[in-house]
């Protein structure tokens, strides 16, 4: 038994899927009679969500708001302090933009072991035991945490079931779960002087399905030889209802914006349908989509390791299976 | 103003899966023998970032490139000195093969300090061998200087550095005061390549070299807190069906046909 903390976020829709996520994740760390301890940080004051947590801090200050996004040191500072009052066996975030930055540096001052992007953390004669992804995806690793103090441990997205704990629409009637207790910790005294300022925030102008929402995703790759093809990449995916992905060489080579980008350092999706044309398959990109429940690719190369990973596959120039599929598909449909 | 940027060798990411093998030790991955090593492609951005602030600068502005690793080539890390860099400054020691992230960082930081000090520390946004997009929040941790990530643009202006940082539905742009850490992302556009004239003046240089102890580190610093226990390459899942056809159109209509036929279209 255990006392796991979890860094929690909320969005526009309440507490995210990632943060529930890592309650069912520290449920399972914290075995028979341990304790969940969730922590919210924000500007706002906060509605005590409905977890399946023992107690809940909402820790309100001027300073944890957007404000603080660009270095997210006062998220730092509070969080510490709390981690220092509570010392918990493990402190668990989930890989956000938030807690990317937050985790290490935390870490860091509490000279804790860290492991980022973990996918499974479990109990080994006392020592906690994580895998995780590495070189791309082309290893998976396993790590033992050592170090004084509490261990902390960053989950990739989609690590763990978010169970059937809806923070947003709570009955307390149907709930098995009481209440967490709500607790009081003032973030004020180790709130820091701030040492950067969030000038102004700019938001993707896009039109039709968000590339993360969408049920189908139509991407190119280096094999597309230039931009112009993304014209009929787009055009497909309209017809399919979905939006546009790209590999980051064809980002990189400038035929398509970043926002484009599915990958490792890019956009996860997990269409139903996801359509490659021009792609390879590197590791770097398949962290991006493998979750993806149906993979075509479309490859000139017999060999490329992307056919290992698609359902079907089209050995062929994309000049010409493309037209004659968007063709067909106006057909059927 | 003085730069640093912290660079990393790793074995090439475009090397294909298949290739990959587990080393004798268990404890390392090798890529097939006879394909040169890299510099980390985000860290190649963030010496370009570095090379852009020079240019754009009024007064002058040196640009340290710092690695800490074993078994460098020489000729990869002077890649660096060849697109712009001024100096480079290798901690090379068989034992930094033994340091996790945290003693990583530790040497880093007194490297950081000994050569320093520094208006602006760069960084790749993550490596391409272990992932660990880490290092640098903790460097910026153990230096107490703040740290904004996956920059895509830095503007020097005087005591200050303003950055817009790629977030998942935009951007943000991020005054922060220097001296600060600032990691950077493959957007901020594609690393230049060398210039004769420039691999001339970089194969003159030479690189200052140090040892781990020289840094004055203690055990208890750099000792691992992370230990690997075991490293495995997955086996790819299977083989696609493939769809064939008399050519690459009748292909392409077998495919919609077949998908069709799924129900995924």
């Amino acid at each position: 038994m255990s006392v796991i903390l979890i860094a929690g976020e909320t969005g526009q829709q309440g507490v995210t899927q990632q943060t529930l996520e890592l309650v069912t994740a520290a449920r399972s760390l914290a075995g028979d009679g341990g304790e969940v301890i969730a922590v919210f940080t924000g500007a706002q004051d906060a509605v005590a969500p409905a977890l399946p947590a023992d107690s809940v801090y909402l820790l309100k200050h001027e300073a944890l708001g957007e404000k603080d996004s660009g270095t997210f040191d006062a998220a730092t500072d509070v969080l510490s302090a709390l981690a220092s009052e509570l010392d918990p066996d493990i402190i668990l975030f989930a890989r956000t933009d938030r807690g990317s930055v937050v985790a290490p540096r935390l870490a860091m001052r509490l000279r804790s072991a860290f492991a980022r992007d973990c996918v499974a953390a479990a109990w080994d004669a006392g020592d906690v035991i994580v895998t995780r992804p590495v070189h791309g995806g082309n290893a998976n690793a396993r790590f033992r945490l050592a170090g004084k103090g509490p261990c902390v441990v960053m989950f990739r997205p989609g690590a763990h079931d978010a169970g059937a704990h809806d923070a947003g629409a709570h009955d307390p009637a149907s709930s098995t779960t009481s209440s967490p207790e709500l607790r009081n910790f003032d973030p004020a005294p180790h709130i820091r002087e701030s040492r950067s300022k969030l000038l102004r925030t700019g938001q993707e102008q896009k039109e039709g399905v968000r590339l993360e929402d969408a049920e189908v995703v139509v991407s190119g790759g280096r094999g597309l030889g230039g931009p112009e093809p993304f014209t009929q990449l787009a055009e497909l995916a309209d017809l399919l209802g979905g939006a546009v992905g790209a590999s980051r060489a064809a980002c990189d080579a400038g035929w398509i914006d970043h926002s484009h980008q599915v990958g490792l350092t890019g956009k996860s999706v997990s269409p139903r349908l996801y359509l490659s044309f021009g792609i390879s398959g590197a590791s770097q990109h398949m962290a991006g989509c493998s979750s993806s429940r149906n993979i075509v690719a479309v490859n000139t190369d017999a060999d490329a390791s992307i056919f290992g990973d698609a359902r079907f596959g089209v050995v062929g120039d994309w000049e010409k299976v493309l037209p004659a599929f968007i063709s067909a598909v106006r057909d059927i449909s | 103003m003085r730069i640093a940027v912290c660079a990393k060798q790793v074995p090439d990411p475009d090397i294909p899966p298949s290739q990959f093998k587990l080393s004798s030790s268990g404890r390392a991955v090798e890529p097939p023998r006879n394909v040169s090593p890299v510099i980390n492609g985000f860290d190649l951005n963030a010496v370009e970032a570095a090379v852009r602030i020079k240019e754009s600068a009024d007064s002058d502005t040196e640009i340290t490139v710092i690695s800490v690793g074993h078994g460098f080539a020489l000729d990869v890390m002077k890649r660096a000195l060849a697109t712009g860099a001024d100096r480079l400054v290798l901690v090379d020691d068989p034992s930094a093969q033994d340091l996790d992230a945290a003693g990583t960082a530790q040497v880093l930081a007194a490297t950081l300090s000994m050569h320093g000090p520094f208006d602006l520390v760069l960084c790749g946004r993550q490596a391409s061998d272990w992932d660990q997009a880490h290092v640098p929040l903790f460097v910026a941790e153990l230096m107490d200087i703040p740290c904004v990530t996956v920059a895509r643009r830095i503007d020097i202006d005087g005591a200050s550095a303003t950055v817009e940082r790629v977030v998942p539905d935009g951007y943000q742009v991020v005054e922060v005061a220097l001296p600060a850490l600032v990691t950077v992302s493959n957007e901020l556009g594609e690393p230049r390549y060398p210039a004769l004239k420039g691999i001339m003046a970089a194969s003159r240089k030479q690189p200052e070299v140090h040892k781990l102890d020289e840094l004055g580190l203690t055990d208890e610093q750099i000792a691992p807190m992370v230990e690997l226990i075991s490293l495995e390459i997955p086996q790819r899942q299977g083989r696609a069906e493939m769809i064939d056809g008399a050519d690459d159109a009748e292909k392409g209509r077998n495919l919609a046909i077949r998908l069709r036929h799924e129900r995924l279209i």
